[in-house]
């Protein structure tokens, strides 16, 4: 294995990460029954607020925390309207990501052109230096190992904890929820908050440490992939990841492939590669044997209200 | 009929006065003028809108009271920007500046509807007598930086983050590509398409990749400082685009290319308040300084320092041309002989790549 | 006392058509506090956002311009959302729609003839339903969830139409800049309206929501969709294919999306260029929804978000407010449309804690 493959893989886990932080979230909150397309507004939510922040008071810990505030905060808005007053939740989401491409902006104004250093990288002493290993596994920034952890921590979670088997619950089929007296808008408010945390996570990461800069509408369609992503995983955490590490690998292999002049075809047939290599993967799983575990949540999209 | 217009005036005139008393500054001053400024991007892009509304932010700052400005960010390439144009002609703004290429056929439709109100359309081609059109020459400070490059680069590979082919950007890649080649005669320069004016992730994810491919200039036609500092957290150097992006890159700035619109804004705005405004195409350069350059970075070399100096004035007083011949493509076929310059006209339509370039 | 919310029997037919008109009076109020508070005169503000654009002939054309393309492809849309089927990818069926249309024009631009123009319109609806066929045939076939395959094909799409305006289709004369040749006056929809951009297309697509209404409510397709989507069990026991469903509509919102591509081409644009449509696709979703995915309501949607933008533009251009402010107050308006829903649905009420009458009331109602 050369370097040059190496740095490749690293720069393939740091473009995956924003896309598997958000996905987790929007995992959480779609097995709950409810689909919140307003990702890309939250992101933009958090990376404003996590930069603005660390610039204002030096701390990025403190802009991180930040981060995840505002978009639990647009996560509510969100909440109130489809949980509580019932509204639809894919167009409320639509919205949401109107109303956060401005509010990002507006907020952002006075922080064009102002730079911040990247998060420090957690070299974890003793193993950062070896060879290979070193660089691909213990010399990244600590959102990056969050992800990872984030992701067995849900998955965890979902399949062995009670609150997960709730959720699921909630998602399946919240009238039986309901009736055997579990509370589905309260789990449905938290699974919102929840993927609104992570979402506001993701804008940190890449206005903090992939890119620590601000610049309007700087996620650039990332929180649609997110969602896509969610889909491609038929809503299954580790396959969020691998969804997540796939995408991101082709986009840096087709830019590798102009790098080197490997195809002679249009710059733009190279960039539909990640777009049709998740149609093709996701085809194929769907098209095998297992493919009856694959199903979404009975209750995505569905409003609830229950009946007294 | 009669009625409605009353009220309307009415609530016109109330709420003017509302605004004055908001300590809004107000158009009473008879020889006020208006001037529209349509953006295709956010003003926060820090790339080249960013570049043009400090263009507007100068002709406000020359006049003061005497000019009002307005501008109108986020257009759509398409419909919208012709229902904007109009908006704007149609509301008393006497000049109008539209700042991207897919504004032209929407700015020649508005003035032919407009004929007292001067349009000035950045980079297109077609002009009327109330149309000008205007361009930079930012290939001139692409030979400048592919100076610097040539001397400082290690590997001789350059990584060139691209947004879409274009003949300006095309232009570029050659420019920055040839002067390298002057210095290293084997020189290449890496080329990777994001096709995207505006991705910072993917801009970073490019630079990274170059980078891994062993190049150690890093220069981009994007707007992000997204490459900049992925060079600076890697130890290679770079080039800022359209502003000083040294606050993101300390030690990898080797210089920037400045787009400085605000002279052409100015000396346009004189020309209506002279009523000498008349329709023109020009494409300015270093000579007419709407090519400038960031100051030098600490770590340049002297002799690149003193390189790019050489040809930096050498394009000043005319004797250099980013474009000398012999020229070869990509093939190795002669596009130049020897002893000749490309004319203006070759390189407003040029889409082929010299040699040494790799895309 | 406390606050109890209830379901109403019947939907209040009353509420339902006044609650649009609180959303709005809400959102003055809200867009009222927000231009003060960020010190703009929020009586000029209002003024330019919903009155001044509505004051001309003009201006009302430019609404229907704008408003067109949304009302044509929530149309469709709004048949595949009561059907169950997610096809948020309209903006890449759209682009297909105008690479097909306007690539068939461009290959017919030395011809005259009164033909040409039906001809691409053809073009223009068979490239949309091509495009999600794709999605169609992978669900229908495999049940490979189409909110991916649509949403992806999108990208693709757009990356297509870019390779050919920047590669076979570039306008020879055009400088080697991304643009075609522009269409001839064959391929151009007429207008309608002397004077004004409103062309045939604004006129079909009002038709088009028209002849929509007709198909959902007194045709037995309209009624098997509507089965499909609320009772899948009963669907499948009154032998009403699922498959059909999903490519009826598939196929109805892509090709009316193509149309919509088409007519922008055809329309104000009249060449073929990079980016054709700034989202319409995306914002088509919220005003299905806007309208109760109901065609008619859709019109008044789709007219209300027109109205949205191109107030939004004047109030840059009149007032000087950046586009965030007009993209935060056009949030606030969607959420306050949204949310109006609720009213028209269910009633507050304030009563007593627990209420023995109200209970068995309540029991008996169930």
């Amino acid at each position: 294995m050369n370097e040059s493959f190496v740095l490749g893989l690293v720069t393939i886990i740091s473009a995956a990460t924003p896309l598997l932080l958000a996905a987790l979230g929007e995992l959480v909150v779609e097995r709950s029954g409810v689909l919140n397309l307003g990702v890309e507004g939250m992101m933009l939510a958090g990376a404003v607020t996590g930069f603005a922040v660390t610039v204002t008071t030096g701390s990025a810990t403190l802009g991180i925390v930040c981060a995840m505030a505002a978009g639990m905060a647009m996560a509510f808005t969100f909440g109130v309207l489809t949980l509580s007053l019932m509204a639809n939740q894919v167009a409320t989401g639509l919205a949401l990501t109107i109303f956060g491409i401005g509010l990002s902006s507006l907020v952002g104004a006075g922080f064009v052109g102002i730079a911040v250093d990247p998060l420090p990288k957690l070299n974890i002493p003793g193993v950062s230096t070896m060879p290979v290993i070193g660089p691909l596994l213990f010399s990244h920034d600590f959102l990056i190992y969050a992800s990872v952890a984030l992701t067995a921590g849900v998955a965890w979670f979902l399949k062995r904890s009670r609150g997960g088997m709730i959720l699921r619950a909630v998602g399946e089929s919240d009238e039986s929820a309901h009736s055997i007296g579990y509370d589905v808008i309260r789990v449905r408010y938290m699974a919102v908050l929840f993927g609104g945390l992570t979402s506001g996570l993701a804008g940190a990461f890449l206005s903090l440490s992939y890119t620590p800069l601000w610049i309007e509408n700087m996620t650039a369609g990332r929180g649609w992939i997110a969602l896509a992503l969610v889909v491609f995983a038929t809503w299954r955490p580790w396959w969020v990841l691998f969804g997540a590490y796939l995408f991101g690998g082709v986009t840096i292999l087709q830019l590798r492939a102009q790098a080197e002049g490997w195809f002679d075809v249009p710059s733009q047939v190279m960039s539909m590669l990640p777009y049709i290599a998740t149609i093709l993967v996701l085809t194929i799983i769907s098209a095998g044997p297992w493919r009856a575990r694959l199903k979404a949540p009975a209750c995505l999209g569905k409003p609830f209200r229950p009946a007294s | 009929m009669s009625d409605f217009n009353f009220t309307r005036r009415t609530f016109l005139a109330t709420s003017s006065a509302a605004a004055l008393t908001m300590g809004a500054p107000m158009a009473f001053a008879a020889e006020q003028i208006k001037i529209g400024f349509v953006y295709v991007g956010p003003v926060g892009d820090h790339g080249w809108t960013h570049g043009h509304d400090l263009g507007r932010k100068a002709v406000e700052k020359k006049f003061g009271d005497k000019v009002k400005t307005t501008f109108v960010e986020n257009v759509a390439e398409g419909p919208d920007a012709e229902r904007v144009i109009r908006q704007l002609a149609s509301s008393g703004h006497q000049l109008i500046f539209t700042t991207s290429f897919g504004f032209m056929n929407p700015t020649l439709k508005v003035a032919k509807q407009f004929p007292n109100v001067k349009f000035e359309h950045a980079t297109g081609y077609k002009t009327a007598p109330n149309v000008s059109v205007y361009n930079a020459r930012f290939h001139q400070g692409r030979a400048v930086i592919g100076t610097i490059a040539g001397h400082m680069s290690k590997s001789g590979v350059a990584g060139y983050i691209a947004s879409f082919p274009i003949p300006e950007v095309v232009m570029g890649i050659n420019a920055f590509t040839l002067a390298a080649q002057k210095v290293n005669p084997t020189f290449k320069t890496k080329v990777v398409w994001v096709n995207s004016w505006y991705d910072p992730g993917k801009e970073s994810d490019a630079t990274k990749t170059l980078i891994d491919q062993g190049a150690d200039m890093i220069t981009q036609h994007t707007d992000s400082p997204a490459p900049l500092q992925v060079a600076e957290s890697r130890g290679v150097f770079g080039f800022g685009q359209a502003s000083d992006m040294k606050a993101y890159a300390p030690r990898a700035q080797l210089t920037s290319i400045l787009d400085d619109w605000s002279d052409y804004y100015i000396q346009r705005t004189q020309d209506v308040m002279d009523g000498t405004w008349k329709s023109q195409n020009v494409w300015y350069g270093m000579k007419e300084g709407m090519v400038k350059f960031a100051p030098d970075g600490d770590s340049i070399t002297d002799a690149a320092r003193d390189a790019a100096e050489k040809v930096r004035k050498g394009i000043l007083d005319g004797s250099m041309h980013a474009f000398t011949g012999p020229i070869k493509n990509q093939k190795g076929e002669e596009m130049l002989p020897a002893g000749q310059s490309l004319t203006d006209e070759q390189l407003a339509i040029m889409d082929w790549y010299v040699q040494g370039v790799q895309s | 006392m406390s606050l109890k919310i209830e379901r109403r029997q019947e939907l209040d037919l009353r509420m339902f058509y006044m609650t649009p008109v609180l959303a709005v009076v809400l959102t003055v109020l809200a867009g009222f506090l927000l231009f003060m508070f960020m010190g703009y005169d929020p009586f000029l503000g209002i003024y330019y956002f919903f009155i001044s654009p509505l004051l001309s002939g003009y201006g009302l054309a430019e609404l229907g311009l704008k408003a067109s393309p949304l009302i044509l492809i929530a149309v469709g849309l709004a048949i595949g959302f009561r059907a169950n089927v997610w096809n948020i990818g309209a903006e890449g069926q759209l682009t297909m729609g105008a690479v097909a249309g306007g690539g068939l024009a461009l290959a017919l631009i030395d011809v005259q003839g009164f033909w040409v123009l039906p001809l691409i319109c053809i073009a223009g609806i068979l490239g949309g339903m091509a495009w999600a066929a794709i999605p169609a045939f992978l669900k229908a076939r495999w049940d490979v969830n189409e909110i991916l395959t649509s949403l992806m094909l999108t990208y693709v799409a757009t990356l297509f139409l870019s390779t050919l305006v920047f590669g076979p289709w570039k306008d020879p004369m055009g400088f080697n800049f991304p643009q075609s040749e522009m269409f001839s006056d064959s391929a151009i929809l007429p207008i309608v309206l002397e004077g004004t951009r409103l062309h045939l297309g604004v006129i079909v697509a009002l038709l088009v929501a028209v002849a929509g209404w007709v198909l959902m409510t007194r045709t037995i397709i309209g009624f098997q969709v509507r089965v499909v989507g609320q009772a899948p069990a009963a669907a499948a026991f009154a032998g009403f294919s699922r498959k059909r469903m999903i490519w009826l509509s598939l196929l109805t919102s892509g090709g009316l999306a193509g149309l919509a591509g088409l007519f922008e081409v055809a329309g104000p644009i009249g060449q073929l260029i990079p980016s054709i449509s700034p989202g319409y696709g995306f914002t088509a979703i919220i005003v299905a929804f806007l309208g109760r995915l109901h065609p008619i309501g859709i019109i008044g949607a789709g007219l209300i978000m027109a109205l949205s933008y191109i107030g939004g533009e004047n109030a840059q251009v009149e007032a000087g407010m950046p586009q965030a402010v007009t993209g935060l107050f056009q949030g606030l308006l969607l959420f306050f449309l949204l949310a109006s829903d609720f009213l028209a649905r269910y009633r507050i009420r304030f009563e007593a804690p627990t209420s023995r009458t109200t209970a068995r009331k309540e029991a008996s109602a169930q």
